[in-house]
């Protein structure tokens, strides 16, 4: 991967996400359910 | 889909869909940006006989090979087979069923008081008082509103209550009584609040800041940045100018809370374009978590940001990334709340396509205990809820803001920024637009741009230079 850096999957949320734990709010909040 | 574009010498892939980030050179870039609305085998034949002689050709002073060429785009085939290209958008077919899904109720904005004592010139709330009268929140009120919280909130522990105003202070011990009650519901319940207080400084003191320091897990500090600025913008009642009398008591707060759990919080109008000078003068006076946020007001108010405004905003955005690059590199970096973004965790896709669940998980309550679905819609009567007697009466209204998100507007479905925004802000579009469903575009223009420098800073800091 010469020419590229990666820096950084929200499928893989759809499974376990939505418990509504989190915060009130979107970009920089966390998952308080991991 | 892909977003590309270039910030600050980087050049930046953002997957949509997936989240992943890549920073790329010049041919990488261009490749993508010829491959981005191909359909079909981006990487047939018939895709590398059309693309690769255009990109030897433009580069080829810099002996670019086709045996480069070949590599790249087996890099790029080998990303999008590891998901992190390309990514296709599946939630959007039934894999969220918004009308059905459960939601609870997990977080009140209290208006301990409609009441203020500054009369600063762009409050939506109209010196604190919400286009009605001057009141403050009586604890039975408050009670109530506990409690409608906690039997509402179903399973869910975390739970959040936000002091809020006019000036919550104005009702101090109605805050401190609410808090001893919730503490108590904690153990009864087995929940855990979140307090928080905004406050414009004037009533802070020590017996305040140690009370907030033990009980409030966010506090706001109101102030717009320069003393010029905030003086003009946020005046007492007689017309003095309020910043000299705040400065140093936020300072305290901040100190006393270690630089961390609080925000000083300001507002930028079309008087002040240049409000990356109020960003850096709060940062100069020592504050290292700082807000300024361009101001929602109508049209017809002469402080209202423009559409012509938005070019020397965002040129003002990129200044600031690049300061406070500069700053962190010194040794002297600040937070922006609207630089911090989390690209390797943050929430699931349910809560980033929901956004801030206005209506249905998250009430304001006015003094009297009518709901709203939040702050920003108190005293606009059609939207009102319900209350703490009788709870949710208008659930048509609640289901639609139920419905509320990514998917729900046609200009968010096809926006790079929406896993990051969820919509933007429904009072914004009612404001805007009087359709909670219509976004707001200015806003929306200045959140692109902001998540643009946001990602940026995040290649720059994992970049070697830090």
């Amino acid at each position: 991967m010469r020419r590229i850096r990666t820096l950084t999957n929200l499928k893989d949320t759809v499974k376990k996400g939505g418990c509504g734990e989190c915060q009130t709010s979107v970009g920089n909040q966390s998952c308080e359910n991991k | 889909m892909l977003h590309l574009y270039k910030n600050n010498g980087y050049n930046i892939v953002l997957d949509v869909n997936s989240g992943s980030v890549h920073v790329v050179d010049d041919v990488a870039y261009d490749v993508l940006d010829l491959l981005k609305d191909r359909e079909g085998d981006r990487y047939g034949r018939e895709s590398r006989e059309s693309i690769i002689p255009v990109i030897m050709e433009k580069y080829k002073d810099e002996s670019v090979t086709e045996q480069d060429m070949e590599e790249l785009f087996g890099d790029l085939r080998t990303l999008e087979e590891e998901g992190s290209l390309f990514t296709e958008d599946t939630y959007q077919d039934g894999v969220i069923d918004f009308k059905q899904r459960q939601t609870v109720v997990k977080a009140l904005c209290l208006h301990i008081a409609h009441d203020c004592n500054l009369a600063c010139r762009y409050c939506f709330a109209g010196e604190g008082e919400y286009k009605g009268d001057r009141s403050l929140m009586s604890f039975e009120v408050g009670k109530k509103a506990l409690d409608f919280l906690v039997e509402n909130s179903g399973s869910r522990r975390n739970l959040e209550v936000d002091f809020f105003g006019g000036e919550p202070l104005l009702n101090f011990d109605v805050v401190k009584q609410l808090v001893a009650y919730g503490r108590e519901l904690e153990k009864e319940r087995d929940k855990h609040f979140r307090f928080t207080l905004t406050t414009n400084g004037v009533l802070l003191n020590d017996d305040v800041i140690d009370f907030a320091n033990r009980e409030m897990d966010n506090i706001v500090l109101s102030i717009d940045g320069r003393k010029e600025v905030h003086d003009r913008m946020r005046p007492f009642k007689n017309g003095e100018g309020s910043y000299d009398y705040i400065i140093d008591k936020f300072k305290k707060v901040a100190e006393s809370r270690k630089q961390s759990k609080y925000y000083v919080r300001g507002t930028f109008t079309r008087e002040n374009l240049d409000f990356v000078k109020d960003v850096l003068s709060l940062a100069d006076q020592g504050f290292e978590q700082i807000s300024v946020e361009p101001v929602v007001a109508g049209p017809e108010e002469p402080y209202a940001i423009r559409e012509e405004d938005i070019p020397i905003i965002c040129q003002g955005y990129d200044e600031l990334a690049r300061e406070m690059l500069k700053r962190e590199k010194e040794g002297r970096g600040f937070n922006f709340f609207h630089y911090m973004i989390d690209l390797s965790g943050g929430p699931c896709v349910y809560k980033r396509l929901s956004g801030c669940g206005s209506g249905t998980e998250y009430l304001a309550v006015t003094p009297w205990g009518d709901f709203y679905p939040c702050h920003q819609f108190v005293g606009e009567e059609q939207f009102c809820l319900g209350n703490v007697d009788e709870g949710i009466v208008n659930t048509e209204l609640r289901d639609r803001f139920k419905m509320c998100n990514v998917y729900a507007k046609e200009e968010c479905r096809k926006c790079f920024a929406r896993f990051y925004c969820s919509g933007g802000c429904a009072a914004n579009a009612w404001h805007s637009h009087h359709d909670i469903h219509k976004p707001y575009e200015i806003g929306c223009k200045l959140q692109r741009k902001r998540i643009e420098c946001a990602i940026m800073m995040q290649a720059a800091c994992s970049d070697g230079e830090f």
